[in-house]
């Protein structure tokens, strides 16, 4: 059996009178990637936050790395890397100085050889001596994950890393993150993109401060049941208005050519479908479920209940 | 728990350097603000003013006239404009284009050959009586001049003016003195708001860059980034002294009587209270503007209560102690004893450390007002 890197129980954190974090369970085993979800507002970024004792939970607790998490977090602090949502580096100090200064902070030994090491893999090294400010947003997150890595965590903390980065960068900067788990490291990795977090060996879904599910991507899809269909023709958009208030449609979106729709009653859907004005010149087939029609099925439920 | 690390509290001290290295403009106005301020002071401040507009209404034209004239405007503190009429000069007065209407009677030059002691009527506007104080001191001693020395001079023919002149300079130019003690505490006064101000940005900066987050999630102590975010801004502090000291000696003539090392050692305790002040005001606020509105809040009592506008002992029991408190009162009296009657440390000790205990006792607050977490 895996060691958890991440083992924390019945987490809850307000501000005021808003449950931020409300009675939160995560487990992530060592050497994984994570991917944590949820929309806007979830408690993501709070959650993240008291793992690495930014934030004191007001109830809960558990283990990160082993260490208690509220009373070792000075502990906890130094083997986690934290890359914040914001990019929270100096601007008025130049790449190579901003890792200086997260080197000495660590106090790690040998700084100039930890620093042209994480420069080099990151690709920065042309960058060095530019100005944190100056750089454009990919760049800024490779910089800010460098000096993330500098003291060699066992466990890192993205916060999403890479919202507003191109699609190159953030393929290259999951390349980064895939290389650095195969070397044994946790990543936990908060992020709205769907096929990041189908790069992951685990996913937990968020909502309202709860967990709506946690596990691997498969098991999250197969465990949902869902079923799927996907139609391509003219006037995708008509449909899509059409079948989305349906109640036996749980989701429904266009990608590119292709008009997708899921839910988790079969019948209830093909019912859907099949009403002539969604057949019209409409070429239906099934399709694999989508990790997203799990997650919008799962939050309906999730708004239902409470 | 962590150690404290004198190897982080220089990492901090670096980059704190090389950002306020960066930020040129900023150095630039730290150091022009208190010269603003010290000209502004050093001259607004001025209880003396001098060049008082003055409206001459003569009845009698004669040398005596011009004798007394001239001495009055020799006296520096009255610019003489001739008006025809007695009711024009008064207008002017009413409407405040002139301070005083000097009336020279009829038959004055004959008077006083006569040996009769004809009088100079002198109007004041006295609604702001510290402006007109010195003027008319100055007035009422040339009065006594003219009119003691003139009967003997005036017998012989020609009135001799630079005698009376020179009487005048010795006993009644007080415009010295009070360039003298309103500088060398302005020097205490200037200090403490422009250390104070570049401190509260300290912290601040770091919260609306967003920077403050990732300071906090790193092994950094509270102590450590306290101390490597003082440290620069003592040094600049100093810059500051030196500039504003400069321009005391300088420009305002303030004499240096005592030791300029002394002097700057207090000057450096007291620069450490400003900023443990100014940095303990930038944990608490959550803005750079906020931050500004508690220093003026701190700066207000410095003001009133540290003997700087008002005379220390002329103040109630209360307000006195509170001044004891605020370390602008203890450099002020510093500055004034070193610099104007030469004091050494056994003198200057009474003062020193009350300021030291300030300085200690805020840094204390300041690391324990800066919270390790984001609640
Ligand atoms: N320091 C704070 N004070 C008050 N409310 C906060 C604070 N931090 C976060 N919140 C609120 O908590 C909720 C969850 O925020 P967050 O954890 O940032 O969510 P996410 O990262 O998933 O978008 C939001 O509604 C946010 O406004
Ligand atoms: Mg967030």
């Amino acid at each position: 059996m895996t060691a958890l890197a991440i083992d924390v129980h019945d987490l809850r954190k307000s501000f005021g009178s808003l449950k931020v974090v409300d009675g939160l369970s995560l487990q992530v085993p060592e050497g994984e990637i994570c991917g944590f979800l949820g929309g806007n507002g979830s408690g993501k970024t709070t959650t993240i936050r008291i793992l690495c004792g930014l934030l004191t939970p007001d109830g809960g607790g558990g283990t990160c790395l082993g260490l208690d998490l509220i009373r070792r977090a000075p502990e906890i602090r130094r083997q986690v890397g934290y890359m914040t949502q914001r990019f929270s580096f100096y601007g008025d100090l130049t790449v190579a100085e901003n890792l200086e200064f997260v080197a000495e902070l660590y106090e790690i030994p040998n700084r100039r050889r930890a620093i042209s090491q994480v420069l080099e893999r990151m690709g920065l090294a042309p960058r060095a001596a530019q100005l944190a400010g100056a750089l454009s947003g990919g760049w800024k997150q490779r910089m800010a994950l460098a000096a993330c890595l500098l003291h060699a965590p066992r466990l890192l903390l993205l916060d999403e890393p890479t919202a507003g980065v191109d699609a190159k960068a953030r393929r290259e900067f999951w390349d980064l993150i895939t290389d650095m788990a195969a070397e044994g490291m946790t990543v936990l990795v908060s992020t709205h993109y769907m096929d990041e977090a189908e790069r992951c060996q685990r996913i937990i879904y968020l909502a309202g401060g709860r967990l709506v599910v946690q596990g691997t991507a498969e098991a999250v899809v197969r465990d949902a049941q869902m079923v799927a269909f996907e139609a391509t023709g003219p006037d995708l958009e008509a449909a899509l208005r059409r079948l989305r208030p349906d109640p036996g449609v749980d989701s429904a979106a266009i990608f590119g050519h292709v008009l997708h729709v899921a839910g988790t009653d079969r019948e209830a859907v093909v019912r859907a479908i099949w009403q002539p004005e969604n057949q019209a010149g409409l070429e239906w087939r099934e399709a694999q479920p989508r990790l997203d029609d799990v997650f919008v099925h799962l939050l309906r439920q999730s708004e239902g209940m409470s | 728990m962590t150690r404290f690390s004198p190897a982080r509290v220089l990492a901090v001290l670096r980059k704190e350097s090389i950002q306020m290295r960066r930020d040129p403009a900023t150095i630039g106005l730290t150091m022009i603000l208190p010269l603003i301020q010290l000209f502004l002071f050093g001259y607004a401040l001025n209880a003396n003013p001098r060049h008082l507009p003055t409206a001459l209404v003569s009845a009698d034209h004669s040398r005596y006239e011009r004798t007394v004239t001239a001495a009055l405007a020799n006296t520096g503190y009255f610019d003489i404009h001739p008006y025809p009429t007695v009711q024009e000069a008064q207008a002017a007065l009413a409407r405040g284009d002139v301070l005083f209407v000097l009336r020279i009677p009829p038959d004055f030059a004959r008077s006083v050959d006569r040996g009769e002691k004809p009088s100079l009527l002198m109007e004041a506007d006295a609604t702001d009586p510290t402006a007109i104080a010195h003027a008319t001191a100055a007035m009422t001693a040339l009065n006594a001049s003219v009119l003691n020395r003139d009967l003997p001079v005036s017998l012989q023919g020609e009135p001799v003016s630079p005698p009376y002149e020179a009487i005048l300079h010795a006993r009644y130019n007080p415009e010295q003195i009070t360039a003298l003690n309103i500088v060398p505490g302005l020097i205490g006064v200037v200090l403490s708001f422009s250390t104070m101000v570049i401190t509260t940005l300290a912290i601040t900066r770091e919260r609306e860059t967003g920077t403050m987050e990732n300071l906090l999630a790193m092994p950094v102590r509270p102590v450590e980034v306290m101390l490597g975010k003082i440290v620069p801004y003592i040094g600049l502090g100093y810059a500051q002294t030196f500039l504003i000291l400069a321009v005391a000696v300088l420009v305002f003539d303030v004499p240096v009587r005592g030791s300029v090392p002394l002097l700057l050692f207090a000057l450096g305790v007291f620069i450490a209270c400003n900023l443990a002040l100014g940095f303990t005001f930038s944990t608490i606020a959550t803005t750079q503007m906020q931050a500004q509105q508690l220093v003026q809040f701190a700066l207000l009592p410095s003001f009133m209560l540290s003997g700087f506008l008002y005379p220390f002992y002329g103040m109630p029991a209360w307000a006195r102690f509170i001044g004891e408190v605020l370390p602008l009162t203890h450099v002020l009296r510093i500055c004034r004893g070193v610099l104007l009657k030469g004091n050494g440390l056994p003198e200057i000790l009474p003062d020193l450390w009350p300021m030291a205990l300030f300085a200690v006792a805020a840094g204390v607050v300041a690391a324990f007002s800066y919270h390790e977490t984001l609640d």
